[in-house]
């Protein structure tokens, strides 16, 4: 399995803070691609613009490669400071 | 290597307390505090209060790594960076950097660019609530180009 974390307003526009995926997803794209799919709110608050993506804690590009056990984030543009 | 303090807290901060962190050795020729606020007004619109989430597992992480990018690149001595999370009230202080090193020019260069850099790559957002209601703040193409600078 893969764990999804979500943050700020792409949380609150899905409605969940976490989900989990299986396993056939190479890369953070695909999770993204296929959470989207799951509905209007999903599709909307995972955008690809000008969404952030983490895995494992540190920031990549949407393309990297994922694997069984990472943990993913999807949030917007970071306003701390 | 330099020193490393780093705290994502609730609870406010006392700049006094980092100041004397900071400038403790007697090789320290300088100290740079930098302090961002909770502002009043944004966007025409007055502020009441903002609320600072993060992301636990990375927010500490994220600080490390870009107060270990400004050890490679200028000379310092300690470093401190405390961020607040949570309820914050308007004229309350959000964030603190700190840095000291043997000579000004690093002090201010490092300060300034852990700044920038925590504004595009730490995982914080803030939600404000205005006498127009409550909305996330969005991130501005300034802070962008700041970060890009270095």
């Amino acid at each position: 399995m893969i764990k999804v974390l979500f943050f700020a307003q792409t949380r609150e526009i899905i409605g969940v803070a976490s989900t989990e995926v299986g396993d056939e997803f190479q890369t953070a794209e695909q999770i993204r691609r296929h959470l989207a799919a799951q509905g209007e709110r999903w599709a909307l608050a995972l955008q690809a613009g000008k969404l952030l993506v983490a895995v494992n804690q540190t920031l990549v590009p949407l393309e990297s490669a994922v694997k069984s056990g990472d943990e993913i984030a999807f949030f917007p543009p970071v306003t701390g400071g | 290597m330099s020193d490393v303090r780093i705290a994502v807290q609730e609870a406010e901060f006392d700049q006094n307390a980092e100041y004397r962190w900071l400038s403790e050795n007697r090789s320290v020729g300088a100290a740079t505090i930098f302090v961002g606020k909770v502002r009043e007004m944004n966007l025409g619109d007055e502020v009441t209060s903002l609320y600072l989430e993060h992301y636990p597992a990375m927010t500490e992480k994220a600080l490390r790594e870009i107060v270990e990018e400004a050890e490679q690149r200028w000379d310092l001595q300690r470093i401190s960076v405390i961020h607040r999370v949570g309820l914050l009230q308007t004229g309350d202080e959000i964030v603190l950097v700190g840095v000291s090193s043997a000579h000004r020019g690093d002090a201010y260069a490092a300060n300034e660019f852990i700044m920038d850099y925590l504004k595009t790559r730490a995982p914080f957002w803030k939600k404000e609530q205005t006498n127009q209601g409550e909305r996330w703040i969005e991130s501005r193409d300034s802070d962008h180009q700041a970060a890009d600078k270095w």
